[in-house]
């Protein structure tokens, strides 16, 4: 890890104006800089440290909605009893990503900026070309290993998945992202890598996030986050979906659907043409598996990967199931088992 | 040229000045500079667990935070676990009782994770305990003995 200067900011404003400066990085929890700064990936010559500025960690549910300060603790809000009311798919988003240490570290702002876990990202001495570290310098994922890639979202220039949990819960109930400079719905907040892989949001320079407010609906209330992994714990998705529902009186016709896939994309995805096709309709077991299939709609395999094709369609499917059951138990014979 | 920065860190109820280069981790600052090496550098990436203390009583990653973000906050380690008189830690007995370790190099983070674990409130069943420990690996593979001990030691505080 190449030396920086560190400094703590005693302000919000005074972290947006160093903040601006060529070379500078903020410096919350930390477990996505340092990482990437001893993998030779970030380099920064200067740190500003925002982990003690007041104010930015609080937690807050009301009827309207609930809101997270962008300091706090993926564990708190992990933790917390109103949030786990109003989406238990935050909860559980949370509590199945990275390990109880990380998670006492790392922050909700930061945990929204992640950078993907490609290796060929993660590795710039063995491979120097990557279009998300060097723009134009090529792909060396393309053609590589790609077991852990995404097989939705990518292009020409990079198949990097995003890997975080947390924002594919946001994505499906309709988040916003507060920055200190404005809001920013969060399907807008992350960008495709297209041509420009190196720009994965549209903060800009010196722009901080400050929090995220998530909007009160029944879907949000009645949903879930299944993630599906190589392994019981500490892993990331091999794919993943948040999904929430809400019936109508009959306890049949879906009256919302929300769904978003994650392990699979290059972004937190919204799958809109699953929700579409279940909207304002009975669920039955055959109108599920065809619009499950959906979720793979456009989706493209690079070999290792191909498995999530197969993969996604049964994971949203389950996940619709678990909670079209938990909230009209009548369905569960017409459903049968699990995808 | 190469700045350093002067520290004040509170490790174990004691007070260590230490001038390091701001890129220290914590890890660095407690093993090379404090001369603890009690706490473990194993991957050195956040990924094994190792290297696990507590800063303002929460198990954390030592490797993944800065010395100079400790400033100013109470960490404890492994070495600051037992009692001044020299009785151990129950965790600490309860991995020596139930033989939790072969190699002994994740020990003290496993050690320091646990203590964590069963103050939180998360070693009320096997399960919950293997999920709240899977942060910290370890490669003899002595998991079912650690989660023996961590139930032990959480039935005992519990009790």
């Amino acid at each position: 890890m190449l030396d920086f200067s560190y400094s703590r900011a005693g302000s919000l404003a005074e972290a947006g104006t160093l903040a601006a400066g060529e070379g500078v990085r903020i410096l919350a929890g930390g477990t996505t800089l340092l990482d990437l700064a001893k993998c030779g990936v970030e380099m920064p010559e200067t740190v500003i440290d925002i982990l003690s500025l007041e104010g930015l960690d609080g937690i807050s549910v009301e009827a309207t909605g609930a809101r997270i300060g962008a300091l706090a603790k993926m564990s708190a809000v992990a933790d917390h009893a109103g949030i786990s009311a109003h989406c238990p798919a935050i909860s559980q988003s949370l509590t199945l990503a990275a390990s109880a240490q990380l998670r006492n570290m790392a922050t909700i702002g930061g945990n929204l900026l992640q950078r993907t876990r490609c290796p060929y990202f993660r590795d710039p001495v063995s491979f120097p070309n990557c279009n998300k570290r060097n723009p134009g310098s090529g792909c060396a994922a393309i053609g590589g290993v790609t077991r852990n890639h995404a097989v939705l979202g990518t292009s020409e220039q990079c198949i990097a998945t995003y890997h975080g949990d947390l924002a594919v819960a946001l994505t499906a109930f309709d988040a916003v992202v507060e920055t200190d400079r404005r809001t920013i719905p969060i399907d807008a907040f992350f960008l495709l890598p297209q041509d420009r892989p190196d720009r994965e949001t549209v903060l800009e320079r010196g722009e901080m996030i400050t929090g995220i407010s998530i909007p009160a609906s029944a879907a949000a209330k009645n949903s879930l986050y299944l993630k599906v992994r190589d392994r019981q714990s500490y892993e990331f998705a091999a794919a993943s979906a948040a999904v929430g529902l809400e019936f109508e009186a009959d306890g049949r016709t879906l009256k919302d659907v929300r769904v978003a896939v994650g392990g699979v994309a290059t972004k937190p995805w919204r799958a809109k043409g699953v929700e579409e096709a279940l909207l304002g309709k009975p669920l039955t077991t055959a109108a599920l598996a065809e619009a499950a299939r959906l979720s793979v709609d456009g989706a493209m395999s690079h070999g290792g990967n191909h498995y999530k094709i197969d993969l996604l369609p049964r994971v949203v499917a389950r996940a619709i199931e678990t909670v079209a059951v938990t909230l009209a138990p009548q369905l569960a014979a017409e459903l049968g088992e699990p995808a | 040229m190469t700045r350093t920065i002067t520290l004040s860190l509170d490790i174990n109820d004691r007070r260590y000045d230490v001038d390091v280069e701001p890129r220290v981790t914590l890890l660095d600052a407690l093993r090379e500079h404090a001369g603890l090496t009690g706490t473990k550098k194993g991957c050195d990436q956040g990924q094994c667990g190792a290297c696990t203390c507590h800063v303002d009583g929460k198990r954390v990653l030592s490797c993944l935070m800065l010395a100079a973000q400790a400033e100013g906050r109470k960490i404890t380690t492994i070495e600051g676990l037992a009692t001044g008189g020299g009785d151990l830690h129950p965790v600490q007995v309860a991995f020596m009782e139930n033989d939790a370790f072969q190699c002994g190099y994740c020990t003290p983070g496993q050690i320091m994770s646990a203590v964590a674990c069963i103050r939180e409130g998360h070693a009320g069943s096997d399960e919950e305990i293997r999920e709240y420990m899977s942060g910290n690996l370890c490669r003899c593979g002595a998991y079912n003995n650690i989660v023996a001990a961590v139930r032990q030691a959480a039935e005992m505080a519990d009790a």
